[in-house]
């Protein structure tokens, strides 16, 4: 449904390039959960904008059902009646001087939808506050964290969209809460086919909620596949780190070198000054001199951008 | 979500909406005691501020005419001068709360009379002034804010800030000099000094005059002030720019000029409000500089004069009321912000 064609990203950062986005294929599906799983920096952010068409990507292109994204004013208006987005930081997404019932009556006033009431009341409830009319006139400090959080969500789910993409949206949130919006997710998918696309550093939230999950360092995806492909049985060291470090895991992976700096991508594979497996020794030539290809877009099998690992059987 | 609550939902709303009312009240009634506390130290600080001046009043007003020092002891007398300075407190303080401002030395006149007469152009000059500062200055620095960096914002800001630092005086004279007097070959389009013609005409064309002879002061006086509009405006919806809430507007499809319009400003306007309700009370008390440069007969131009005799009960008039007013509007200030904001507004 949603699919980025070799997106790149570039910023200009003190007089050098940063490529936040160097080069990533990504599709989301109809009715599917996409987990995008990174470290800060590593341009998940930047990915899940340029997604949203907020961000132009500098090469490569977004297309949604098969048409690339115009980024045009009325064209871009209706694509994004199709795609919302929802912050980590509902407090901050909500305007503060706004009722509840402004801020999900905006996007139904923008695209000029008939019976905002109606429209209104029916988003909050689905998105968990009920009797909706009860908070129609509250305003964002009234309510507690959860609850903002859905009145987020409700303004998404006003315009309908078929897919949401949420970058981080309960990284902010109480742990019990937490789950709440998780299941809200969940449940959205079941009633409404909503697709979302999650972007996370929490591997766990991926795994709760996922069907399939995306991996990125520095600027590229190095390993997609299905969730229980991807968290049971990484392929990637980086992958294998990052599941390390969960508290049930046996043996720790910590990660040496440098955090990574998208002005200096390293040549060969960029992960091998971290790698641990190079570190080891057993690293191979290729790991720093020949550059990895570009993960090709997956809705099934999974795929690694690894030198050392075996190469992907079909699933 | 919370537990539902053993009263009915309304009966709750209906508690909520009467607590926040009553907490309005009392946030009202505290800022209100505060300013009275403020006016009263502030008579008490008028007289005594202005004893300290040099001069001696009965010998100005004799203005170097012959007088014995029989005649100046019972000029002095006539003005209360006569009595010791804490019986002359008590019945300053005495007169004032009764809100008898007393009689000008030099006018021989009752104060209020004299600024009642000068308080209307006073408040059309600066109230004038103001409003143009205000919306001139809120305009270009919501502009400036949204596109920091931008050529507009580079110029905007540049050019407010040269006027800032520019002396009034200076200002004031220069354009004298090139728009009312002329230089070279522009001719002098602009009257002088007052508020009117000498033959001044009557209806719709009085108005025209008096707009004529305002244009060189406003103009003045909004040139060296909008910067801190600009600036204060610029820097909050600056700081609006970076807001999750405007990149969620943009994602739902609204328009860069409409998120600004909508969202940035509104929120941003919130200290520019404070700002020029603070700078209303100074509106009364005129621009002294601008007021004396163009001979306008204001409240500026009064106190001007008063001090130079010093005239203490017209000083201590002037003062008082445009201390007041600052006061009185800064206590305005906020109990408005209080409304406008809903988050100060429950806590």
């Amino acid at each position: 449904m949603l699919e980025a064609t070799e997106v790149a990203v570039e910023f200009a950062s003190r007089g050098r390039r940063a490529r936040a986005v160097d080069g990533v294929n990504l599709s989301i599906g109809a009715g599917e959960i996409v987990a995008l799983v990174g470290e800060s920096g590593c341009g998940k952010t930047t990915l899940a904008r340029t997604l949203l068409g907020l961000e132009r990507p500098t090469s490569g292109q977004v297309s949604y059902d098969g048409t690339p994204l115009s980024y045009t004013g009325r064209r871009l208006r209706a694509f994004r009646r199709q795609v919302q987005l929802v912050l980590q930081d509902p407090m901050g997404s909500l305007n503060p001087r706004q009722t509840v019932y402004e801020a999900v009556a905006e996007g139904p006033r923008i695209h000029g939808l008939p019976d905002e009431e109606e429209v209104v009341a029916s988003a909050l409830s689905r998105a968990g506050l009920r009797p909706p009319e009860r908070f129609f006139l509250r305003y964002p400090h009234e309510l507690s964290g959860g609850q903002r959080q859905r009145v987020v969500i409700a303004g998404a789910l006003a315009l309908s969209p078929k897919l949401l993409i949420a970058d981080e949206p309960v990284a902010s949130l109480d742990a019990s809460v937490r789950g709440e919006i998780l299941a809200l997710l969940l449940r959205l998918r079941d009633e409404l086919g909503l697709a979302a696309l999650v972007v996370t550093h929490d591997l766990g939230l991926a795994w709760n909620i996922a069907d399939r999950v995306a991996v990125m360092y520095l600027g590229r995806i190095v390993e997609s596949g299905s969730t229980e492909e991807v968290l049971t049985n990484p392929q990637h060291p980086y992958t294998q780190a990052l599941l390390s470090v969960l508290p049930e895991s046996p043996q720790r992976i910590v990660l040496s070198g440098e955090p990574p700096d998208p002005t200096r991508i390293p040549t060969g594979c960029r992960f091998h000054p971290r790698c641990q497996l190079v570190a080891a020794g057993k690293g191979a030539d290729a790991c720093h001199t020949t550059p990895l290809p570009v993960l090709p877009p997956t809705t099934t099998g999974s795929e690694v951008a690894c030198h050392l690992a075996q190469v992907p059987t079909p699933r | 979500m919370t537990a539902t609550p053993p009263v009915s939902q309304p009966a709750v709303e209906a508690l909520e909406e009467t607590r926040a009312r009553h907490g309005l009240l009392r946030y009202a009634a505290t800022k209100a005691g505060g300013a009275l506390v403020s006016i009263a130290m502030v008579i008490v600080a008028t007289f005594f501020l202005f004893r300290l001046l040099p001069g001696d009043p009965v010998r100005a007003l004799a203005q170097g005419r012959n007088m014995t020092p029989e005649q100046l002891d019972l000029e002095r007398a006539r003005l209360g001068l006569d009595k010791s300075l804490p019986e002359q407190f008590v019945q300053f303080v005495k007169q004032t709360l009764q809100f008898d401002l007393g009689t000008s030395y030099e006018y021989k006149r009752p104060v209020l009379d004299l600024i009642g007469e000068r308080i209307g152009s006073t408040l059309l000059l600066t109230g004038t002034a103001l409003v143009m500062a205000v919306s001139l200055g809120i305009w270009q620095g919501a502009r400036a804010g949204w596109k920091p960096g931008s050529r507009f914002d580079k110029f905007s800001t540049a050019i407010s800030l040269v006027l800032w630092s520019v002396p009034t005086f200076w200002l004031g004279l220069l354009l004298l000099m090139v728009f009312a007097a002329g230089v070279g070959p522009i001719p002098g389009v602009f009257p002088t000094r007052g508020i009117s013609s000498v033959d001044a005409p009557e209806g719709f064309a009085y108005v025209l005059d008096v707009a004529q002879h305002m244009v060189l002061p406003c103009l003045t006086m909004v040139a060296v002030v909008y910067a801190q509009y600009l600036l204060v405006m610029r820097s909050s919806v600056l700081d609006e720019v970076g807001q999750d809430y405007i990149t969620t507007a943009r994602a739902k499809g609204l328009r860069d000029d409409d998120i600004r319009r909508r969202h940035a400003v509104p929120n941003a306007l919130l200290p520019t409000v404070t700002l020029v309700f603070m700078r209303i009370g100074f509106v009364v008390g005129g621009a002294v500089t601008v007021e004396a440069i163009f001979s306008w007969p204001g409240l500026g131009q009064l106190f001007y004069e008063a001090i130079r005799v010093p005239d203490f009960t017209l000083m201590q008039g002037t003062f008082l009321l445009i201390t007041a007013s600052v006061i009185v509007m800064n206590t305005l200030a906020d109990v408005v912000y209080h409304l406008l904001d809903p988050r100060v507004r429950s806590a």
